[in-house]
């Protein structure tokens, strides 16, 4: 350690004098973290409003499936012809809302967000381990992201085989219009994505091992870093068996293979494939997929971790605790897989395996739960709107995850599996707790990207109107799944025994354009902040970690001097010597860099 | 509507406007706090929020406990639904339980310890034996869920043919309907492949099989009730999944294998339709039509047929523009209704010499 940080020093010798940066370097290609941090937030957050945008539309089919709205026929143009929406591009806008949100959004634009930005700034180093593959990881993302847009104008429609693209229907043209080019777009652009996510966290892996200050030994790290380090992992893990997933659908799609079509019959005609199998294609996207919701969930907890401890002027209850607990639910995340195929026609044996699997990954999300409540308690809570979407985090993910000890459940599966119920439970569980993440990331670190503080008053009115929205949506969504109705459908008036579901439908898309229209004031708020905000000090949340010792101006390498050495952990929030008073006389929190005071005793946390 | 939701949004962004406005009244105060942090009136404020959000989440779940308990399933119409049903019924006793629970104490301590200048939090970084307890009632309470939910899903999903007298049915899927083939007196499904779909064979029975001949195809679903059905699934085209909520039973259905689930039907559809559940439950739906049909019939349309209870196949796996519309009907009747109905449904092999004959 004690070597990297002898060459930084030498860096910084270099720092007054070396070149002077371009438009180009300095704002498009940009080595530094911190810049390609604010490009993922932005990308993410374009995404972000595309795929919200979808869920309007069709959440408005939902609704009034009977009813002519214009503004079908101005975004859909020949597939909402007189106002109609069709079915075909009702399933592509579910299928492209549910890749944006998870994958552009909730994977790039968060963690590839707050990754970049925390993990040089937090551990103490000058860049990421390689600023140059940094930059391909990001510019790879904004192709990926300009592929799946254009996907939106093919000919035949987007993809339009729901987000897990299950074969036969996304392999065969034949079967949906959506399957054609539209879906090829889709893998070649998930393809790329793919590439820049395995850059991007081979870096931050890379990072923490290697470029921590001096000092930093891991169990200092915050949990943020914690978070962003484990889920680089099974990022690293997981992802290359969906690219492998999906290398092997173009194969079959383009090639003529038959790794998941076997015995079709379709359009009249008899397709020469044979032997193949679409449950060997969902083991592989589930792989993915289930460990994809820890991907898209761990660094919000992380960011939620280190927002609840600095507001509540506290540390955060059991730090041990929470990081086994990332590192448990990182484990269990990529043997859970099976869940999601109880009924798939894979051998029962495998369901009873996997429900047991299911079931214990509660475990270390109970944990977690709990810590963060005892972390509030009594605490001296800054009700920060950062720390307003950590603590609306925490309530969602427990109220999503309850619902999972149902699904989870092979035997309960059968009757909710594909229901709304599922839709209620992982949107609530991993959509919006991951959002919250997001947001109260965005209200917290703000300061520190832009060098400006966001209103807090147009935040609060951010979070209200999202958390009760949220609830609103989502809550009613549960029913409507107990009775049985199944997740992608058109339309719910040929099935006359569904009638009385039709105004909780309504219920909840008025609840969806309410809560889309307050992402409107958030996005005043940054756009306004950005430029006309006021003036950030350098450290307004009074937080511990290395990234508020940086000057507000941001300057390539982090630290004007040398880096600061570190000597505790981040959370001596309130810590008191034994005649009561403070560590340091008349502040609450100590900075990491602070070493031990007189007469202060380090806890072996 | 669109008029009420337009009213909505112009609504929420006045109060956006409005809230602007309240903020640029403050910068321009002089001493005022323009810190954008939190200060102690901002922490009072936000904290009884918390408060009144936790009070909302409450209201919420008895809202919609009270609103939607029509929305559940009647008492399931298979024999190892009632099994489903109470795992189903303390599973969610128990995760209502925690919920309001860890929702109010979240709350409430974010409402109970918020800010003041002067308070003091406390420093409590770890406590082993709080830690210990919360891992360890997790642990048991699940355990005692896997443990009994996988004897029930055991006993769903052995499915054992030699077993008592079970009757043996093809389901089978294809974009957007489906068809039944019972197996016929042999109770031996003949032989089946895409590759002999040909003319009015569309399931591609083998003809040369010779348990095929008694097969028959239909396009509803008749099952007499207390006799065990297996139901062996093939696919044409795409995944589908065999969705039959009143049984709680779901099974993919896919290109390439076949799969299998098996139930028990316990009531007909009769008894279902006379159900105090049921008859409620259509009365609603039927008001819901009548209602529907007045602005139908007004704008020049036909109205909505009456709407009698029937049990329903649905497919529940995304195949294709008209997923939402692939459904087939199922009836439960006695055995002798049954044998009945069976007797006027063509053999394979009759269907194949008519179609020669013409």
């Amino acid at each position: 350690m004690s070597a990297i940080a002898h060459v930084d020093d030498h860096a910084h010798d270099d720092h007054g004098h070396h070149h002077k940066e371009t438009f180009i370097t300095k704002y498009i290609f940009s080595q530094d973290h911190k810049m390609i941090s604010k490009q993922y937030l932005i990308t993410g957050l374009i995404m972000g409003i595309i795929g919200i945008a979808m869920s309007l539309l069709f959440r408005m089919q939902l609704a009034w499936p009977d009813h002519k709205f214009t503004v079908y026929e101005i975004f859909l143009g020949k597939f909402g012809e007189d106002g109609v929406m069709d079915p075909s591009i009702y399933l592509a806008l579910v299928t492209i809302h549910g890749t944006i949100m998870v994958f552009f959004v909730l994977t790039a634009g968060l963690s590839g967000t707050f990754s970049n930005l925390l993990i040089p700034l937090q551990i103490g180093a000058r860049d990421m381990a390689s600023g140059f593959l940094n930059m391909v990881s990001y510019w790879l993302f904004f192709i990926s992201s300009v592929i799946m847009v254009l996907s939106l104008f093919a000919e035949a429609g987007p993809a339009s085989a729901g987000w897990t693209i299950y074969p036969p229907l996304s392999a065969l043209p034949q079967a949906i219009g959506g399957s054609g080019t539209g879906m090829t777009l889709w893998l070649v652009s998930m393809a790329i994505f793919i590439a820049s996510s395995l850059l991007g966290s081979l870096n931050y892996v890379v990072t923490v091992i290697n470029l921590r200050t001096k000092g930093m030994s891991m169990t200092r790290m915050p949990l943020t870093i914690w978070a962003f380090f484990v889920t680089a992992i099974i990022g690293i893990v997981s992802f290359p068996v969906l690219l492998s997933a999906a290398l092997l659908l173009i194969m079959d799609r383009s090639f003529g293979t038959s790794f998941y079509l076997s015995d079709i019959y379709i359009q009249g005609e008899v397709l020469h494939n044979q032997g193949g199998s679409p449950v060997l294609f969902e083991h592989l996207f589930w792989f993915l997929g289930h460990p994809e919701v820890y991907i898209v969930l761990l660094p919000a907890l992380g960011i939620t971790s280190e927002i609840i401890a600095t507001n509540a002027r506290k540390p955060i209850f059991g730090y041990r605790a929470m990081v086994a607990s990332i590192l448990a639910i990182a484990f269990l995340s990529t043997i859970v897989w099976g869940h999601h195929m109880f009924v798939s026609g894979m051998n029962p044996f495998l369901g009873s395996v996997f429900t047991f699997t299911t079931l214990l990954i509660a475990i270390p999300s109970a944990v977690k739960a709990f810590n963060y409540i005892t972390t509030l308690w009594k605490g001296n809570l800054q009700l920060n709107p950062a720390m307003l979407f950590s603590i609306g985090l925490v309530s969602t993910f427990i109220t999503g995850g309850l619902t999972g000890i149902i699904l989870g459940d092979s035997t309960l599966d059968i009757n909710v599996h594909d229901t709304y119920f599922v839709v209620a439970h992982f949107h609530l569980v991993m959509g919006i707790s991951a959002l919250y993440g997001l947001f109260a990331g965005v209200y917290h670190w703000f300061p520190k990207m832009f060098g400006k503080m966001m209103n807090k008053n147009l935040g609060y009115v951010h979070f209200w109107v999202t958390a009760i929205g949220a609830y609103g949506v989502f809550f009613p969504m549960h029913f409507i799944g107990m009775a049985g109705l199944p997740r992608r459908y058109y339309t719910n008036s040929n099935f006359p025994y569904f009638d009385d579901l039709a105004d909780t439908n309504v219920l909840i898309t008025v609840f969806a354009l309410i809560t889309a229209a307050a992402q409107l004031v958030f996005l005043y708020n940054f756009v306004v902040s950005m430029f006309y905000g006021k003036k950030a000090v350098q450290n307004p949340w009074k937080s511990n970690t290395l990234e508020w010792t940086t000057p507000v101006e941001h300057i390539h390498g982090n630290w004007p001097g040398a880096i600061p050495n570190v000597y505790r952990w981040p959370y001596d929030y309130s810590k008191t010597k034994e005649n009561g008073e403070y560590v340091i006389a008349g502040q609450d929190f100590v900075s990491q860099i602070t070493p031990l005071q007189e007469g202060e005793e380090e806890l072996h946390h | 509507m669109t008029v009420f939701l337009t009213i909505v949004i112009i609504a929420l962004f006045g109060i956006t406007l409005w809230q602007m406005s309240k903020i640029l009244k403050l910068s321009q105060l002089k001493n005022a706090d323009d810190s954008q942090v939190a200060n102690d009136k901002d922490n009072n404020m936000q904290g009884k929020l918390m408060l009144g959000f936790v009070i909302f989440i409450y209201l919420l779940t008895i809202f919609c406990f009270v609103q939607y308990h029509s929305f559940f399933l009647p008492e399931s119409a298979s024999e190892h639904g009632v099994d489903y049903d109470q795992l189903m019924f303390i599973s969610m006793v128990l995760i209502m339980f925690v919920q309001i629970i860890t929702q109010g104490l979240l709350h409430y301590f974010a409402y109970k310890y918020r800010g003041k200048k002067g308070n003091k939090a406390l420093f409590f970084a770890d406590n082993d034996k709080l830690e210990f307890i919360w891992t360890i009632i997790p642990v048991i309470v699940l355990a005692g869920l896997i443990i009994y939910g996988l004897f029930t899903w055991t006993d769903i999903m052995n499915i054992d043919e030699e077993e008592g007298d079970p009757l043996i049915i093809e389901l089978y899927a294809y974009q957007f309907d489906w068809r039944a083939r019972y197996s016929g007196e042999d109770n031996v499904l003949g032989k089946a492949n895409v590759r002999f779909i040909e003319g009015i064979n569309t399931l591609g029975i083998d003809a040369s099989d010779g348990y095929s001949k008694d097969d028959k195809v239909t396009n509803e679903l008749h099952l007499p009730v207390n006799r065990k059905v297996i139901f062996k699934m093939r696919s044409q085209d795409v995944l589908h999944s065999a969705y039959m909520p009143f049984f709680r039973a779901q099974m993919n259905v896919v290109p390439g294998m076949i799969t299998e689930f098996a139930y028990t039907p316990t009531k007909t559809t009769e008894e279902m339709r006379n159900s105090e559940f049921m008859i409620e439950k259509v009365a609603t739906i039927n008001k819901i039509r009548k209602e529907k049909s007045k602005a139908l019939v007004a704008a020049g349309d036909e109205a909505l047929e009456t709407y009698e209870f029937d049990y329903y196949l649905l497919c529940n796996k995304i195949c294709g523009a008209s997923h939402y519309n692939m459904q087939m009907k199922i009836i439960v009747e006695s055995e002798e209704e049954y044998q009945e109905w069976l007797k006027t449904q063509q053999t394979f092999s009759e269907q194949l010499s008519a179609q020669a004959s013409n």
